[in-house]
């Protein structure tokens, strides 16, 4: 088999063992929360007698291993069950909200992961000269502007203002692609803003990490230009520290967005996911815990894979 | 991840169930009269943003809590007897009622020919139905409370009785509690459909994020639900809901921030309606818990809080001074000869020597959950508690969990009540002694006394001289730290025509059914 | 080192000063600011004046005190919690690296592990096991973020531990510590520094969203981010309060990466490198 084959498979199959270990740890931590969702449910005026039959319907007097082996057998046929609050099909909700989220994931990450690499080349190739400097400034000050603050400045400057895009995200099935990218324009503005930094300056410190070797200097001698030597020389070599930003801020943009979710009114998972911890609806939480733990891991998993591929000595051990 | 937490059925319930005044029992519009140049448009997609919805919700009425739930009941559902503007009440899918037995049984007479979105038409057999369900021992509703005083009830032809265990003037106000929508057969057999007589159909239901509606045809009344589409959005952030607003991506708002509310009616097209309510911010302490069972402890606090300052910062002036009873002044028999108790650093610091605390920290607990502003109010608490040599220590809450794991359980912490009808029912709620939500622990065998021969007392005259009595043993002697009662704020677009005041906010949540595009 | 400084650019200088007077405006906030912590003095939103420098915040305190105040908390516990998360995550990170074999594999997988569990799941199971106090707030904060950096710091020294010079270290004979110390840490310094710079502020920021969940810091105190939060409601309506702390959280940014910068230009000569 091929070594790279190999390898592939034996990090699929270590994902799965740690998404397996990551249901439990959810499990776990979702079932020592104070508080249980028949509380929740049927507030201060529920009389001993009702909670227990709400408990004993939901089956919450079932010991916590037979709980959890009841929950991971479902998720095995693919049934995540129901939402203990509103009896909600779970894969079909959650499955909407997950759509959304992605959508939204996607079209951030379209925007700024290209821009940012591209800013961090300009930056190394006129390091220390204005372009770097203005880049690095103004990037630094969006970053370092809470989320809603940002959001809130471009609602009102784009949306109440001049009235170019809603200022409610919300998309539905109903909708062309174009209107649909109309709604989601400020949030995907907000969360380019949030995540570009972080990968501009790691693009730009990796690469200058490389710049110094020998073979860069044997390309520039060759008499190659400044951006086809850090494109095609120097970028290469620096990858493993920009994959592993990216990917921390991919999984950002899955799993971390209440806030602009919030704002935005956009249905995304994270609201989704806030909500039923609130009501300890621990189906529910399990369920979305999973897809992110997933998500997590996959793009771990991706990361690692890329790091190895893009450097020949990895790629070869010795 | 912040976002403030509605898991207490008991707020959805307070919020919703206020009605103002005794007012008899009156037939007429809900409308007030329209002019012919102000007569009703029909057409046009109405849109509110609400703060208050989540992904949790359903549209079972037993269960329904916060606002974007409750609205959507308002839209597709009827109810027995609706409240008017000036609090009165008016026939909806009753016709008329009457009491017999000096209020202890009630005859209600169903309307002919109202018709379900089902096609199913309506009968004093699915009102029953209804009342049993929110009723039942196993019932879950919210309305549970309000209908514990019902010994029986039954359905005769077009007639519906209840029949109570003590008399109640008041019974046909329960009715138009939000949870007790008129379902087909009671809702008992799909309870979250949806489906009711409103002047709304339901289209689509995205909880936590919008319900969508078409207006029902066949409604009973032609003279409300104007709008041929409606569709409410759940909006919860504050500025957010402010600029859909002012963007015009809706058309109406409630709880507009009090501290900008100002600013939000000076933008061009946007106007804003001020509902006084019954509401109150309160600090609550257990009576039975050290130290707060020494009552120079609590009166020290009572007389450290500089109320006037809290209404003026947190509420921004939108509210009035509290005087540590629950009662404002809007309730029917208020004892206007109740003092009000003034900030006094000297009584303050004169009654914390007397208790003779030891000066360790007096713990608040406190949440932005209890209300909004509340930890701003805390902040405020503990500053002027400081000038009188009170040592207060703020301890801030996750508003994840609070109504159920500090509210009601923790000795001293930061709470909100609604309001209710009428004083028989704020009282019983949460100041007798055996109460559930008696946050306060006040066990006061002459205030239980005095509370249970009010409730028996038919001359208005002597009832209001013993809720005078009541009021003035918790000002005296209560747990209860009441700065003050808060106004509801809505904002609605200026293309909207019939907007009016009405005694609760969002024209008490009718504001789809009154509106029209002007 | 004396030589670097003095070779120092204008703005890693004006970079490093700011930060300085941050750091000191942090330590003597008692003796500078005009008014106390909690202090009501004003009305709500007061404009700027010679009474209050900055005007006043949203129930009337002198929001210049608040920003020094708020300071202390926001630089000592971002501070605190970088420097622990860095440490943690890249001598961990190298570690693996190194020892390889089963070590790596099951640092790294705890790594993906936690970093896999929703934060907002993460923090209410803490807050609801332990007491939430300062220490707490630190600790979380750099756990959380120590798997980050750990991955990073793991990355790096992946590809460096591949190369040539450290074989031959390896071949020379050299220890773990050694290699660790001298071959990998200079080598990883620049991707390192740059992302501590980042790090730092993401803790400011952070540290206002656990504050808001009731972990840690308690009112009156106050740290930069909540200011903004508390604040932000006037914010469209041209009420500027918002403004000067978010202000400071970007001025301290820039400083502080404009510092990195010139650590980062100066790691690079170190090695030998043309400068």
């Amino acid at each position: 088999m091929h070594p790279m084959l190999k390898l592939l498979i034996q990090r699929l199959a270590l994902g799965l063992l740690l998404l397996f270990a990551s249901t439990i740890l959810i499990f776990v931590g979702t079932s020592i929360l104070p508080g249980d969702v028949a509380q929740a449910i049927l507030g201060q005026t529920a009389t001993p007698e009702a909670l227990e039959n709400l408990r004993r319907e939901m089956g919450l007097n079932e010991p916590a291993v037979a709980r959890y082996f009841s929950w991971i057998g479902g998720i095995l046929q693919g049934d995540l069950g129901t939402a203990l609050t509103n009896g909600a099909d779970i894969t079909q909700s959650l499955g909407k909200r997950l759509g959304n989220t992605l959508f939204l994931a996607f079209w951030a990450a379209v925007v700024s992961v290209p821009l940012a690499i591209l800013l961090g080349v300009i930056s190394v190739r006129y390091r220390n000269r204005l372009p770097d400097k203005l880049i690095s400034a103004v990037t630094l000050a969006t970053i370092s502007l809470p989320e809603f603050i940002i959001g809130y400045v471009v609602m009102f400057l784009l949306a109440v203002k001049l009235q170019w895009v809603p200022s409610v995200s919300l998309i539905n099935d109903g909708m062309s692609l174009l209107a649909k990218l109309q709604a989601i324009a400020l949030p995907v503005i907000v969360l380019v803003f949030v995540v570009l930094a972080h990968m501009m300056r790691m693009t730009r410190a990796a690469i200058l990490n490389v710049m110094e070797s020998a073979y860069i200097e044997t390309a520039e001698l060759k008499g190659l230009n400044g951006f086809r030597v850090i494109v095609s020389h120097a970028l290469p070599n620096a990858a493993a520290p920009i994959v592993n930003v990216v990917m921390l801020n991919l999984a950002y943009l899955v799993v971390g967005v209440v806030v602009v979710e919030v704002v935005f009114v956009y249905p995304g998972m994270g609201q989704y996911l806030v909500d039923h911890v609130s009501k300890r609806d621990v189906p529910v939480v399990q369920a979305a815990g999973l897809i992110f733990a997933g998500v997590y891991i996959l793009l771990n998993t991706a990361a690692d894979l890329i790091a190895i591929l893009s450097n020949p000595r990895l790629r070869h051990p010795k | 991840m912040t976002g403030p937490s509605k898991k207490l059925s008991r707020r959805g319930f307070l919020q919703h169930s206020g009605a103002a005044g005794l007012a008899a029992t009156s037939a007429g519009l809900l409308l007030p009269q329209a002019g012919f140049a102000n007569s009703p448009r029909k057409g046009g997609h109405f849109v509110l943003g609400l703060k208050g919805g989540e992904s949790t919700d359903t549209l079972d009425p037993a269960l329904s809590l916060g606002s974007a739930n409750s609205y959507a009941l308002y839209a597709f559902g009827d109810y027995l007897v609706d409240i008017t503007p000036d609090g009165g009440l008016t026939p909806a899918l009753a016709e008329s009622w009457e009491a017999a037995e000096g209020g202890k049984v009630w005859h209600f007479r169903i309307r002919k020919s109202v018709e379900f979105h089902n096609g199913k038409s309506l009968t004093a057999e699915d009102v029953l139905k209804t009342m049993q369900r929110h009723s039942n021992e196993d019932s879950q509703s919210g309305a549970l409370g309000i209908m514990r005083g019902v010994e029986s009830m039954k359905a005769d032809g077009d007639l519906f009785t209840v029949t109570l265990t003590t008399p109640n003037a008041d019974l046909p106000y329960l009715m138009t509690d939000y949870h007790l929508v008129i379902q087909p057969n009671g809702g008992m057999d799909s309870p979250a459909d949806g489906v009711g007589s409103g002047p709304y159909r339901l289209t689509e239901e995205e909880p936590g994020v919008r319900y969508s509606f078409a207006k029902f045809a066949n409604h009973w009344n032609g003279q409300v639900g104007h709008y041929d589409t409606h569709e409410i959005i759940a909006i919860n952030d504050d500025t957010a809901r402010v600029a859909a607003l002012q963007s015009g991506q809706v058309h109406a708002i409630d709880k507009v921030p009090p501290r900008i509310a100002n600013l939000v009616g000076r933008a061009p097209g946007v106007a804003v309606g001020i509902t006084p309510g019954r509401g109150h911010y309160i600090f609550v302490m257990h009576t039975d818990t050290p130290p707060f069972d020494n009552k120079d402890l609590r009166l020290a606090l009572k007389y450290a809080i500089n109320r006037q300052e809290l209404v003026d910062t947190v509420l921004n002036g939108y509210g009035s001074v509290g005087n540590d009873i629950p009662i404002s002044d809007a309730y029917p028999l208020f004892d206007e000869t109740l003092p009000q108790r003034a900030f006094s650093l000297e009584k303050a610091a004169e009654h914390y020597g007397l208790s003779g605390h030891d000066g360790s920290p007096i713990i608040l607990q406190v949440s932005d959950a209890a209300f909004p502003g509340a930890i701003d109010a805390a902040q405020l608490f503990q500053q002027s508690a400081k000038a009188a040599g009170i040592p207060l220590e703020i301890k801030r809450e996750p508003a994840d969990g609070y109504w159920s794991e500090v509210w009601n359980k923790q000795p001293f912490c930061a709470s909100f009540w609604g309001g209710r009808p009428v004083q028989d029912q704020m009282w019983s709620t949460g100041y007798l002694s055996s109460a559930d939500w008696n946050d306060t622990r006040f066990n006061n065998p002459e205030f239980d006394a005095l509370l249970l021969e009010a409730r028996a007392e038919l001359d208005q005259t002597r009832r209001r001289a013993l809720y005078a009595r009541m009021a003035r043993i918790v000002w005296e002697e209560g747990g209860l730290i009441n700065p003050m009662f808060n106004q509801f704020i809505d904002g609605y677009s200026e293309k909207l025509g019939g907007w009016t005041q009405h005694y609760s906010q969002m024209m008490n949540g009718f504001a789809a059914k009154l509106t029209w595009f002007a | 080192m004396i030589q670097a400084v003095r070779k120092m650019p204008l703005s890693a200088l004006a970079g490093l000063v700011i930060t300085l007077l941050f750091f000191l405006m942090a330590l003597s906030a008692p003796l500078i600011a005009p008014y106390g912590l909690g202090e009501v003095v004003g009305k709500v939103w007061e404009p700027s004046s010679a009474r209050f420098w900055l005007g006043t915040d949203n129930i009337g305190r002198d929001l210049l005190s608040r920003m020094i105040y708020g300071g202390r908390t926001t630089i000592f516990i971002a501070s605190a919690a970088t420097l622990i998360s860095f440490t943690i995550g890249s001598v961990l990170g190298f570690t693996a690296v190194v020892m390889g074999g089963w070590c790596d594999v099951l640092l790294s997988r705890f790594v993906d592990l936690i970093m896999s569990i929703p934060g907002l799941i993460f923090a209410l199971v803490i807050l609801s096991v332990v007491p939430a106090t300062i220490l707490v707030l630190i600790l979380v904060m750099a756990f959380l973020d120590a798997t980050r950096v750990y991955r990073l710091s793991r990355s790096v020294a992946e590809s460096i531990y591949a190369m040539d010079y450290v074989e031959a270290a390896k071949l020379r004979g050299e220890g773990t510590g050694w290699i660790v110390l001298r071959e990998i840490l200079p080598n990883a310094l620049s991707p390192l520094v740059s992302e501590l710079g980042l790090r730092f502020i993401f803790m400011v920021l952070y540290l206002s969203t656990l504050s808001f969940l009731g972990l840690g810091i308690q009112p009156p105190s106050t740290d930069w981010g909540a200011i903004v939060k508390e604040n932000s409601d006037g914010l469209v309506y041209g009420i500027t309060a918002a403004l000067a702390p978010a202000i400071a959280i970007a001025t301290l940014a820039i400083s502080v990466n404009l510092v990195a910068d010139w650590v980062l230009s100066l790691t690079t000569s170190l090695k030998g490198g043309r400068s």
